[in-house]
């Protein structure tokens, strides 16, 4: 009887647990439907005519007809918006990394007075909203003359990416272990030569994950183009978007190939390195 | 080497420290306490005028038509962080607790939760506007072709679903990040005391609301504060959905739009005034800062260190 009643209940637990993982499995799979919908309903409509669009927005196009990204490519300023936008982002984050590791590893590897002070300066940093200063900076950029060119953007951005960069670098370098620095030292070797040559190839990993948390704010970045830039061949790609969604607003086919062509280069980049880009964007909230 | 190793020890911590120091003092610090100055300043234009003390707190707080716009602004706020707080970390709570369970294909849709995370704001707010075109977009013509054309609205158009339209957006845009945080969250908790959990009870409620909320506390007190900044710094989606009016008629004004109208002036380029600008964005910074940090305060007393 023992025997019967155990089975019993194993099987209860069974189906349950199958039960319980269907339904999780139909909650996951109706999810990723409604976040990939709209990105495959864009590809599609990048091919299609605005009659195909109306009237089968779901229909598989011919994807040989190019004419929308023809018209894009040609009829518009996408391609310098393209390149303005690796720019400023290039740009931005090489000095991020440099000046935020230089910080980091000043806090995380010596100890003097006030490295304390210097971490919560930085960190203050980490929760203010900068866009709620755009005035300031605004006026402050209109004084220094440049308004108007790419170097504001650059400025702003490594300034708005220095604080997470400090905290995460800070974090990282402070847990290497001191056996090679000291060897190194005993060995009369210069401080900055330890730097270079021994300490900063470790941090490899640590500067993947700094950078592509800054990558991703920076190349989506809206509001400081639309406040500092105004001349059409300055500006980056969302701000470009926008000047060029109101021009085309009846022509649906090249409106979703732009969005189409917009968007591709982070989504390419990110299926290839959808971990590191997960774990990038995250590292902040994650502790 | 020139000196002693003490002096330029420390003038090598120094020329590693000051750059990105001056940096941060310069273009964050100087800015932040600037933007509090500028607020008690008469402004012409781009050009500081006479202190005039609390007069333009005074003009956006209780003189009309700024103080009605100013409450209608806020209010639309507050509903922007509940509904967000409901759809996109409850979701994604709800979510994660799917992914944590690892079956098959959970790597799949831990990949496609996160993928509308990394677009642009502004390819988002394009791409929900043209799928929510009365005529043309691809909502309405599914519901049509449903049979359902009763439920095809102009949703950006009127006031009953406009803001719900761009609650909408942005939890698909963003559901990803909460559930990603949560999922690390869970994640961490160590399976001896899961395995003790299984022991005592089978009900999957009493294992979330006993043991799995009270132990991802630390992810709920980040995305609970992230989701409150940003919810009351929310521009992109609006002002790309529906305009810098906050159309139709205020409908979906929020801080952002208001804030940005006040001070670099509307589309036909009227009203700049950066003294009620920045007076806003005093008054925006102070009650985020407040707010933020009593989330913080009360959310970590309640975490428990495993």
């Amino acid at each position: 009887m023992s025997t019967a009643s155990q089975s019993y209940y194993d099987r209860r637990g069974m189906l349950a647990t199958l039960g319980k993982d269907g339904l999780i499995q139909i909650i996951l799979i109706l999810n990723t439907v409604v976040m990939l919908a709209p990105i495959v309903i864009m590809l599609f409509a990048a091919f299609k005519t605005n009659a195909q669009i109306f009237q089968s927005p779901f229909g598989i196009p011919d994807f040989s007809n190019l004419a929308n990204i023809v018209k894009i490519w040609s009829q518009t300023n996408f391609l310098r918006y393209l390149l303005n936008s690796v720019i400023v982002t290039g740009a931005s984050i090489v000095v991020i990394l440099t000046l935020g590791t230089m910080a980091a590893y000043a806090v995380g590897r010596y100890k003097f007075r006030g490295s304390s002070f210097v971490l919560m300066f930085f960190l203050a940093g980490l929760t203010l909203p900068l866009k709620l200063a755009i005035i300031p900076l605004f006026i402050l950029m209109r004084d220094l003359g440049i308004l108007n060119t790419q170097l504001s953007l650059i400025v702003i951005y490594v300034a708005m990416g220095l604080p997470t960069t400090v905290f995460i670098m800070t974090g990282f370098i402070a847990t290497l272990p001191n056996e090679l620095e000291d060897a190194a030292r005993m060995d009369g070797a210069s401080e900055p030569r330890i730097m270079w040559s021994i300490m900063l190839p470790l941090v490899r990993p640590a500067l993947v994950i700094a950078g592509i948390q800054n990558v991703v704010p920076i190349w989506n970045d809206f509001f400081f183009p639309l406040i500092f830039i105004q001349k059409d061949n300055l500006k980056t790609l969302p701000q470009g978007l926008t000047t060029f969604m109101g021009e085309y607003t009846t022509d649906w086919g090249v409106l979703f190939a732009g969005l189409l062509l917009s968007s591709a280069p982070v989504i390419i980049v990110y299926i290839i390195l959808s971990r590191q880009f997960i774990n990038g964007m995250t590292a902040g909230a994650v502790k | 080497m020139p000196g002693s190793p003490l002096v330029s020890r420390r003038l090598w911590i120094s020329a590693l420290i000051v750059p990105p120091l001056a940096f941060v003092a310069l273009f964050v610090v100087y800015p932040i306490i600037s933007a509090f100055a500028y607020a008690f300043f008469h402004w012409n234009g781009l050009a500081r005028g006479e202190f005039v003390g609390f007069a333009n707190f005074y003009k956006v707080l209780f003189t009309q038509p700024y103080a009605d716009w100013t409450v209608n602004a806020f209010l639309h706020n507050v509903w922007v962080f509940f509904a967000l707080m409901v759809l996109q970390n409850g979701v994604g709570f709800l979510l994660a607790y799917c992914l944590w369970r690892e079956l098959p294909g959970a790597a799949f849709h831990r990949i496609s939760v996160f993928l509308p995370v990394v677009l642009s704001t502004i390819i988002v707010g394009f791409l929900w506007k043209l799928f929510l075109h009365p005529l043309f977009g691809v909502v309405n013509i599914s519901f049509r072709g449903l049979g359902l054309g009763g439920l095809a609205q102009p949703w950006l158009g009127q006031d009953s679903t406009a803001l719900w339209s761009l609650i909408f957006a942005n939890a698909w845009h963003m559901v990803g990040f909460p559930t990603l945080v949560f999922l690390a969250g869970m994640q961490r908790i160590p399976g001896e005391i899961l395995d003790a959990v299984r022991m005592e009870t089978e009900s999957e409620w009493t294992k979330i609301t006993k043991i799995v909320w009270p132990l991802v506390a630390p992810s709920a007190t980040v995305v609970f504060t992230l989701l409150f900044v940003g919810s009351f710094n929310w521009f992109e989606i609006p002002y790309v959905m529906v305009g810098l009016e906050g159309s139709p008629h205020g409908a979906t004004d929020v801080l952002g739009l208001y804030f940005y109208r006040t001070a670099f002036g509307n589309m036909s380029g009227s009203g700049q005034d950066f003294g009620a600008g920045s007076a806003l964005a005093v008054l925006i910074f102070v009650f985020i800062a407040l707010v933020a940090g009593v989330i913080t305060f009360k959310l970590r007393a309640r975490e428990i260190q495993i």
